[in-house]
């Protein structure tokens, strides 16, 4: 091969290899800045008094005095508007019939979307449902509910052929020649004195429990359920893997028994994680009966199943990364060879056999289809240290499928969505850097 | 490269008037020590198999307590598999065995009652590349004792400091015990590791090619350091270097595809050889 030839070799693959991580960095982005944009939304957003309110009633946070104030200053716009609802009402009451029926529906609309945008009228029934206590807590969700006042979606449906089309009439359009005519201008104009909207870092989101089903509140039990059960697989599987590498690599003798136990774990590492979590639900919650029915407990143990190969595999090849005259050195001065693994082997594997362990540990607390059967479930509230064996618990990777898709408000918290999605993100990314600064810290003290 | 008699003088002396050697199986009178001229390891009949290869054919052969013993030969005869076969350090390659007897006061080896560990812990072997563990200095030199029951923190400190002074490396590294041994030069790091096997308090002490990983300097101070050992303990030590065999050896065994072909004081060795073979490779005429 002449050198013009290697020389352009080694360009192009220079150049492919620079393309690829370019292209990856890129996916990464493209993957990470929303989950990061809209993540973030869930702490950081502008709430409105209603969100203010909620925090004051069910947490007792915030200023009582100041939310009082506001609570006063809003009501004085609002019962401007709650006024002509009430003028439109005796209006309405001295119309015959035939117009009565007209409008009546109409106006029932009205009452609901108002009623969404600013909550139950004052001195009427309190609702039972949290969600249905308060307003808009948002203001950007407020936003929507004012354009679904002011407009009503209807769908047209005149071309058979062609998929029906949404277009929006005015709700005002509707009410022309009656008194309820100006209360849409009104509600769209003073809307920001009704609500009241500040910029508010919500850190409860964090810390605090749901409620009602995650339409208000935060996503603390799911964390801390996440952070339980990939703990709990840790303590079952850690010790184990070790162990296993350790016998594997210093005792077992090659020979078919042998080779049958490695490839009995490689295809372990290939099972797919739903057949982990029936195996769960088999095996420890019917057979074992660990516990009564989905427990923290049984989660740990079926994750903990799932991750047992990795970190086989990965304390196996630090083991075997261990330089072999550390082993001489040590068995030449008159150590035994469980001394020699204790004192000199295992330390020195220590940088690799935790990187394993810490990227199991990301990988049990992102994993959704084991803990499906056996831990997880849609909504709960933060259990205590005492309760793993027998409750159940909501969790990150579990409750992001459910609330997207099995949520019945499933459109009005895409933020918490998100919110979880960005929590459970950063947990595997925090522990795969600890990992990794973990791993730096330990080969420098090894290297001197 | 002929090696005469010019050459064994070259050794580091300590006051030696002999300059013809009278008498061949006597190490020089130098070197006498209280007990000398007593087998420490004998082999008889003793062969090392890999698997089906013989690596080391029916040696027979009696190692003198308190002496240095150089082994010598080509690469591949045999000499590293003999040596570590003494402390059974060949435990640990698979399929290796071994037939005949290998005597260490008077106890079998590979005896089916032997302790391995017990016996590694009398006859310390220190290795080719410099092993230290990626511990502090004192851990290393402790990390025997340690594992010989020894906690108390005084009693260690005397082990290691006498340890260290033992393999002169005490001045050198005194103000540092605590850091990490792989900080220090390829050099003071064998030395390391003699002190690190003088700490177990051993009989026997195996070198296996202890220089060929060191530059002269370093090299020089090793060889001052046998010399300072010598007489203390038995040692034997494998070696490419047939002038290092000659500047540091009471006696020295000549491997030849894993015969042992000629074994006889070093002196001798060097300028009578017995066998042809002997003379052929000491003379460089193959290798």
């Amino acid at each position: 091969m002449n050198l013009g030839t290697r020389k352009l070799l080694d360009r192009s693959f220079t150049a492919l290899g620079i393309g690829s991580i370019v292209i990856m960095g890129m996916m990464l982005l493209v993957v990470l800045v929303p989950i990061v944009f809209n993540g973030v939304t869930a702490n950081v957003f502008r709430g409105t008094v209603e969100h203010r309110k909620l925090l004051y009633n069910e947490f007792r946070r915030g200023d009582k005095a100041e939310l009082q104030r506001e609570i006063v200053e809003s009501d004085a716009v609002r019962s401007k508007a709650y006024a002509m609802l009430d003028q439109f009402e005796v209006e309405m009451s001295s119309m015959d019939e035939a117009k009565q029926a007209e409008y009546q529906d109409k106006y029932r609309q009205v009452k609901e979307s108002l009623k969404a945008l600013l909550g139950p009228r004052p001195g009427g029934d309190i609702p039972e449902l949290t969600r249905y206590k308060y307003g808009q807590t948002r203001w950007s969700k407020a936003e929507e509910k004012l354009h679904e006042l002011l407009y009503e979606k209807q769908w047209d449906y005149s071309n058979p052929d062609a998929e029906a089309k949404e277009y929006f009439v005015s709700r005002s359009a509707g009410f022309q020649g009656t008194s309820l005519v100006k209360l849409f201008p009104y509600v769209e104009e003073n809307l920001d004195r009704m609500l009241l909207p500040e910029w508010t870092i919500y850190w409860g989101f964090i810390t605090d429990s749901s409620i009602d089903s995650h339409i208000f509140g935060g996503i603390w039990p799911e964390i801390q359920g996440t952070i339980f059960l990939a703990i709990g697989a840790m303590l079952f599987a850690f010790p184990l893997g070790v162990i296993a590498a350790v016998y594997f690599t210093e005792y077992a003798r090659e020979g078919f028994f042998n080779s049958l136990l490695r490839s009995a774990n490689s295809t372990l590492a290939g099972v797919p994680s739903i057949v982990f979590g029936l195996f769960g639900l088999a095996f420890f919650i019917n057979t074992l009966k660990v516990s009564e029915s989905k427990s923290v407990l049984a989660g740990s143990l079926t994750l903990a199943i799932m991750i047992l190969p990795t970190i086989i595999r990965s304390a196996e090849e630090a083991i075997l990364a261990v330089p072999k005259t550390y082993r001489e050195a040590s068995l030449g001065l008159g150590s035994t060879k469980w001394n020699t693994i204790v004192t000199v082997i295992l330390p020195a594997a220590l940088p690799g056999i935790l990187t394993g362990g810490v990227i199991s540990l990301g990988r049990a607390a992102g994993e959704t289809a084991p803990i499906i059967f056996t831990a997880a479930v849609s909504v709960g509230s933060a259990i205590g240290l005492a309760d793993v064996f027998n409750s159940p618990t909501p969790a990150l990777s579990w409750n992001i499928y459910n609330l997207a898709s099995e949520h019945e408000a499933a459109s009005e918290i895409r933020h918490v969505q998100y919110g979880m999605v960005l929590a459970l993100v950063t947990i595997v990314l925090l522990l795969n850097m600890s990992a990794i600064i973990l791993r730096a810290r330990i080969s420098k003290k090894l290297k001197g | 490269m002929e090696l005469t008699a010019e050459a064994i003088e070259m050794k580091p002396d300590t006051g030696s008037t002999q300059k013809s050697v009278p008498d061949i199986y006597l190490p020089p009178e130098r070197n006498k020590v209280a007990d000398g001229g007593v087998p420490h390891v004998s082999a008889k009949n003793f062969s090392i198999y890999y698997g089906e290869f013989e690596a080391v054919k029916k040696v027979n052969a009696d190692i003198l307590s308190k002496y240095v013993t150089a082994i010598i030969g080509p690469s591949g005869c045999g000499k590293s598999t003999f040596l570590r076969s003494i402390n059974r350090m060949n435990d640990l390659i698979p399929n290796c065995h071994t037939t005949g007897a290998l005597m260490f006061d008077g106890e079998d080896v590979y005896g089916r009652f032997t302790d391995e560990v017990l016996l590694r812990k009398k006859i310390g072997m220190v290795f080719q590349k410099p092993n230290p563990f990626p511990k502090s200095i004192f851990d290393n030199i402790a990390y025997g004792p340690r594992l010989h029951g020894i906690r108390d923190k005084k009693t260690l400190e005397g082990i290691v400091e006498k340890s260290l002074r033992k393999a002169a490396l005490w001045d050198e590294v005194s103000d540092r015990l605590d850091k990490n041994a792989l900080g220090l030069s390829g050099g003071q790091q064998q030395r390391l590791c003699v002190a690190r096997t003088l700490a177990v308090e051993p009989e026997i002490l195996l070198l296996d090619e202890p220089t060929s990983a060191l530059d002269p300097k370093a090299t020089a101070k090793i060889e001052d350091l046998i010399q300072e050992l010598r007489g203390s303990y038995t040692i034997m030590i494998v070696t490419h270097n047939m002038q290092q065999a000659s500047r540091v050896s009471d006696y020295t065994m000549f491997f030849y595809e894993g015969i042992l072909v000629e074994h006889a004081p070093t002196a001798q060795l060097f300028t009578k050889p017995k066998d042809k073979m002997t003379e052929d490779y000491i003379t460089g005429r193959f290798s």
